[in-house]
């Protein structure tokens, strides 16, 4: 168990005001190299938030930080209301045990750069495993919800398929599948579609798209610069560990203010 | 024009000039007397003896010794030092031994305890301290005679041993997979042992089995070495002791090479069987497969029965 000694909680980080995610702060160390240096960051419920920078900025950890698959060293993160990774207690913020930590991030679904589907399971497998292992669904229902995913991915025709079989755009779309059994409250996108063909880039956004649209909650880190502008609701630019600038997608990218950003976009563009 | 092969037909006429030489020895040299053989190698002591030391033995030596070894790896890849560093010593101790000194060991046990008996620690030290006289708090025991049978110390040493090369197999097997595994299934909300039983483990087996085939058959040929415990009711034994009685030694050596073998290949189909399950969802199973029969030609069984040498 880790303690970590904060300043008392300043604000609420209620579910009330509408916000989904609420970052304040957050530090991320690996041994002496520093790379998140007080993170700040607000997402509302239902809105996709694309976070852009230079590679070794700090996005990927930033967002795994998020379901705690990195542990922060300081700041906090809240999702909907709950503090993610710890409880507190008296001005002390302390880890919360392993069991308590899964349970958080049932609410949170991850898609991988490299997709990371379990091979030795068939598409519908992969989807319906959490959800029947963790006695959320019960078998034969499970099994008809993973096809229906499936089939909104537009994989309806690959239940059976091993993920071997599948090329990377369809990797990615049942891993977006699998994500979304869990009915989750928000969606981290890290990098899904950098290790894509390009040809096989489209579909994947178009899934994106769609869940967009239906109002799932989305913080996507990427460099579709197109997407971003398209389907973005904010825009986060962050280099060397901070967040440089934010604000609505199309203002950024058209007048970005900071100079970092300008040679970022002047590069990606 | 079709290509020609003259080395081949010569490596051929080779092998069945040496293949005619080794017929005609088997079938000329009297020293075999197979009628002899056959007569003998199936009497009912050599085949109890076959069925509880040889098949039994490696059935239960291996089931304890693979269970004891996931524990051992898990313990030893774990977060917990103190795990890790009671995992790491077992392995180097049981490792260290070989098989034919432990059981030595192990059948010769009864030596320290005459009673293997279960209860508080350090029961009459403490009554010592608090003025009582040989006070004993121990819940049940047995004599170790009772207990510490030839078959149940052949057991121990064995499964023990084995156990500690398992670990490491297993260990191998669960570093082999990508590490994105698990993140993907932690960022489910699966937990640890969910996520191991689930995901880590079935992708492990793909990497643990084929060593595991050769541990068994390594196994099998080394309840032969059960005769330090000692352990009579055994296959090698059995034949030895008809060839010492009959002065026909060579037939019961070559008969308990006939059975090894028997045995040994039935293990091989189920070792192909094994290997096909697990390899599921690997479209280039062909590829894998003789890449990890390279790897394990280097790797498992060999270092076992190098160390234990007469095997």
């Amino acid at each position: 168990m880790t303690e970590l000694i904060v300043p008392a909680q300043t604000g609420a980080p209620a579910a009330e005001s509408g916000l989904m995610v609420r970052a304040e702060q957050v530090h991320k160390a690996f041994g002496p190299l520093e790379v998140l240096k007080g993170i700040d960051l607000e997402v509302r419920a239902g809105e996709v938030c694309c976070l852009l920078g230079p590679s070794g900025s700090g996005k990927s950890t930033f967002l795994r930080c998020i379901n705690h698959l990195e542990k922060i060293n300081a700041g906090r993160i809240w999702v909907d209301g709950d503090l993610i990774g710890y409880r507190e207690r008296g001005g002390k913020l302390h880890e919360l045990r392993e069991k308590e930590v899964a349970a958080q991030r049932r609410s949170i679904g991850m898609v991988f750069q490299r997709f990371n589907l379990f091979p030795h399971m068939t598409a519908l497998q992969n989807v319906i495993e959490a959800p029947v292992l963790l006695g959320r669904d019960r078998k034969a229902s499970a099994r008809e919800r993973g096809a229906a995913l499936l089939e909104r991915v537009g994989l309806g025709d690959k239940l059976g398929a091993y993920p071997g079989q599948l090329s990377g755009g369809q990797q990615q779309r049942v891993a977006i599948a699998r994500a979304l059994a869990m009915q989750p409250k928000l969606m981290l996108f890290d990098e899904p579609t950098s290790a894509l063909d390009p040809e096989l880039v489209g579909e994947v956004l178009d899934v994106m798209k769609d869940l967009a649209r239906d109002g799932m909650t989305m913080i996507v880190v990427t460099h579709e610069i197109g997407f971003a502008r398209e389907v973005g609701d904010s825009l986060v630019f962050m280099d060397g560990g901070v967040v440089v600038e934010s604000g609505a997608p199309r203002e950024v990218i058209a007048n970005p203010r900071h100079d970092r950003t300008k040679a970022f976009l002047a590069k990606v563009l | 024009m079709p290509v020609r092969h003259p080395g081949r037909w010569l490596a051929v006429a080779v092998l069945a000039v040496l293949a005619a030489m080794f017929v005609h020895l088997l079938v000329t040299n009297d020293a075999f007397d197979w009628a002899f053989m056959v007569d003998n190698m199936f009497r009912p002591p050599i085949i109890e003896g076959l069925l509880r030391g040889t098949v039994l033995m490696t059935v239960s030596a291996m089931l304890i010794g693979v269970t004891v070894g996931v524990v051992i790896a898990v313990m030893r890849l774990s977060d917990n030092p103190i795990l890790r560093g009671v995992a790491w010593l077992y392995t180097w101790f049981f490792r260290a031994v070989p098989r034919l000194v432990l059981l030595a060991v192990f059948g010769n046990i009864g030596i320290l305890w005459s009673r293997v008996e279960f209860g508080v620690p350090f029961d009459t030290q403490l009554g010592q301290l608090f003025g009582i006289d040989n006070l004993h708090l121990r819940l049940f025991g047995f004599s170790s005679r009772d207990i510490l049978t030839g078959f149940m110390a052949g057991l121990l040493g064995l499964a023990l041993s084995e156990a500690a090369y398992m670990a490491e197999i297993v260990r191998a097997g669960i570093q082999s997979v990508d590490g994105g595994q698990t993140e993907a299934a932690q960022a489910l909300g699966l937990s640890r042992g969910q996520t191991l039983r689930r995901v880590v483990l079935p992708q492990a087996m793909r990497v643990i089995i084929p060593p595991t085939g050769n541990e068994t058959i390594a196994m099998l040929k080394d309840t032969s070495l059960l005769l330090y415990v000692p352990v009579s009711v055994e296959l090698f034994f059995q034949l030895d002791a008809v060839g010492k009685r009959t002065f026909q030694i060579f037939p019961m050596y070559v008969a308990a090479c006939l059975w090894y073998l028997f045995l040994t290949s039935i293990l091989l189909v189920g070792q192909y069987f094994l290997e096909r399950h697990f390899g599921k969802g690997h479209g280039t199973a062909g590829r894998a497969r003789l890449r990890l029969r390279g790897m394990t030609a280097e790797t498992g069984g060999g270092g076992n029965s190098g160390m234990v040498g007469p095997s």
